[in-house]
């Protein structure tokens, strides 16, 4: 069963020069235990719709459900419940610190706030998720500009998991990190998955991170998803033109295969005030004069979906 | 075997930093908290250093003044009317015939006492209002903002002076006058530093595990902005001395016979060509105060933000 699902979900932006479709009618179901990575380039709303799931923002329309709960308006003692089930992981572990609290502290907040552990429950399991997450004990007093940043995301982690949550969304996690930290903190975050069962919604726009860490894949443009689809199935056969563009920037470890680099031409065009048609259109070599409509979001394979009218016609 | 090997090579390193980073207590001050690193800052600062000790100085002798100052302030010695400063008299006598010397030191009470309860005032009231219009925002931000306006354009010693009329003199009337001039600059810079603060992801983490709005406001953020606070705290201290002095000089402040600096250089200024040592001494009292603290306001200002 579906531990979220989001049915035609929107978030506006209201902004001087119009309104900012940042997350525009998606829906989407991230099964229990797996986790989705979600793609695309910078500004097309991957974060944003990560933080409308779990109530950071509030959303403009649609439903979002966890474990068959809709908990789209929710407020008060719910929303506390909720927050409680579902956390974020930050993108940028310095600026998701607070620089006036020590390690512990801040591990401990989440404990504290739930208010319904005793002063030595909190302090022992304090101790428990440190440990868990890798942080030296002698370290329990520094401050987030002491320490590395794979260490600070690390805490980031500890805070995110302290209460049990089911699911946790990543929003670019490593992206701040060098290479061999990123490879460690993945590691720390697969592991922890398959420890407490957690799902995961992982936000990236690292194609490798996305490829290793994700069960599946949806990709986004400008506020909409274009495709989702399992990770397996997606790397082994794209099909919308987008999609196809985006994957093909991997470089390739084969020297007998050569790159064959779709390049898209032209700018990404505006989220604000966007014409009802396909978002890609302007940028897409297959783009036609069905494109200016509205696109749905149709199954073409099980479990493997894409929003394009040409679908059939560009994979024959 | 292994163990020993390993601890050779972890003495070696040690040694090697130890060369790199000069003695050991240098090495030390890299692993100071923000606070202590502020501190040194501060103490490198020579200006600044001077303010403060000059303030220490000051505070001593206001508390210590029964013990310091060789006569009362109120005593009138029919003896020494105007008298010129000599030994007996180091800063000469007023037309009462009252010691300067010991009514500039029983002054700086008032003087310092008044600077710092009004700064301190206005930090608080600022502080908490700026906080909570910065957080919120939206509307509520709008509409305390254009409040903060009407109120500013204002000017701070017209309104003090209406004040104090309106409620008489008196010390805590003067403190009342004078804090009411202030709120809104320090309100605004609050708000100005929670705008900047707001958008950052340790405030949504916070949300995200629940902090009540409270919480996030006054135990997450305030500790984030109050540095800059601090340092319009201070700043602000001198400049309330001044319009402190100045309502006294006017007549409205801390009354005569108590020996406020300003009310003195009031009462002294009828005789500015013949005994020009009346005015004198008050009005370098008050500079040096005054002066010493923005001193010591500018040097905390650059430790505290070194980027500047």
């Amino acid at each position: 069963m579906a531990l979220i699902e989001i049915e035609h979900l929107k978030k506006y932006f209201h902004v001087a020069s119009g309104t900012n479709h940042a997350v525009d009618d998606i829906t989407l179901k991230i099964e229990k235990g797996r986790t989705m990575g979600v793609v695309g380039e910078s500004g097309c709303g991957k974060s944003t719709l990560g933080r409308t799931m779990i109530h950071l923002h509030e959303a403009t329309d649609g439903i979002i459900r966890l474990d068959g709960e809709d908990i789209t308006h929710a407020e008060g003692k719910d929303l506390k419940r909720i927050r409680e089930k579902m956390q974020i992981i930050f993108q940028d572990p310095y600026a998701s610190l607070n620089p006036r609290m020590t390690m512990e502290a801040t591990v401990r907040e989440p404990l504290a706030e739930a208010r319904r552990f005793s002063k030595s429950e909190i302090a022992q399991r304090t101790e428990e998720l440190m440990e868990r997450v890798g942080i030296e004990r002698r370290l329990r007093l520094a401050y987030p500009h002491e320490l590395d940043g794979g260490r600070r995301q690390r805490i980031g982690i500890a805070r995110a998991i302290a209460l049990n949550p089911d699911f946790i969304m990543c929003d670019e996690p490593v992206s701040a990190l060098d290479v061999s930290i990123q490879a460690q903190v993945l590691n720390l975050l697969m592991d922890l998955q398959e420890e407490y069962g957690l799902t995961y919604m992982f936000v990236t726009h690292d194609l490798s991170v996305v490829r290793h860490i994700s069960d599946d894949i949806s990709v986004m443009y400008l506020g909409q998803l274009v495709e989702t689809s399992p990770a397996k199935e997606l790397f082994k056969r794209t099909l919308h033109p987008y999609t196809k563009a985006l994957l093909s920037a991997i470089p390739s470890m084969d020297v007998h295969q050569p790159m064959q680099r779709v390049q898209l031409r032209g700018e990404i065009t505006s989220a604000i005030n966007p014409k009802p048609g396909c978002r890609f259109a302007p940028r897409c070599p297959y783009a036609a004069e069905a494109c200016n409509d509205p696109q749905k979001l149709e199954e073409i394979e099980t479990n493997h979906f894409v929003s394009c009218c040409r679908v059939h016609e560009i994979n024959r | 075997m292994k163990d020993r090997e390993e601890e050779r090579v972890r003495d070696k390193a040690r040694d090697r930093a130890k060369h790199k980073g000069g003695h050991k207590g240098k090495r030390k001050k890299k692993n100071k908290s923000q606070l202590g690193q502020i501190i040194h800052r501060l103490y490198k600062n020579k200006t600044a250093m001077f303010g403060l000790i000059v303030i220490i100085l000051l505070i001593l002798m206001a508390i210590f003044a029964p013990l310091l100052a060789p006569y009362k302030p109120t005593d009138m010695d029919y003896t020494a009317i105007n008298a010129t400063p000599s030994s007996t008299h180091w800063f000469g006598c007023d037309n009462l015939g009252r010691d300067i010397f010991s009514r500039i030191l029983y002054g700086a009470r008032y003087s310092l006492s008044l600077g710092l309860i009004t700064a301190l005032i206005g930090c608080f009231i600022g502080l908490f209002f700026g906080t909570w219009i910065g957080y919120t925002g939206g509307k509520a931000d709008m509409i305390w903002m254009r409040v903060m306006d009407v109120w500013s354009a204002i000017p701070g010693q017209l309104l003090a002076i209406v004040i104090s009329t309106a409620l008489g003199a008196g010390f805590l009337n003067t403190v009342i006058a004078m804090s009411i001039g202030g709120i809104p600059g320090s309100i605004r810079s609050s708000r100005a530093m929670c705008l900047k603060e707001r958008e950052m992801e340790y405030l949504e983490a916070a949300r995200s595990i629940n902090c009540s709005k409270f919480k996030i406001m006054y135990i997450h953020m305030l500790p984030n902005i109050v540095a800059p606070a601090i340092v319009g705290t201070t700043m602000s201290i001198g400049t309330t001395i001044m319009g402190a002095a100045g309502l006294s000089y006017i007549g409205l402040g801390i009354q005569p016979p108590s020996p406020e600096w300003g009310a003195m250089l009031s009462a002294g200024r009828s005789f500015i060509l013949q005994y020009p040592h009346m005015l004198i001494f008050p009005g370098l009292a008050l500079a040096v105060t005054v002066l010493s603290i923005n001193l010591l306001g500018d040097g905390l200002r650059d430790a505290i933000d070194p980027k500047n």
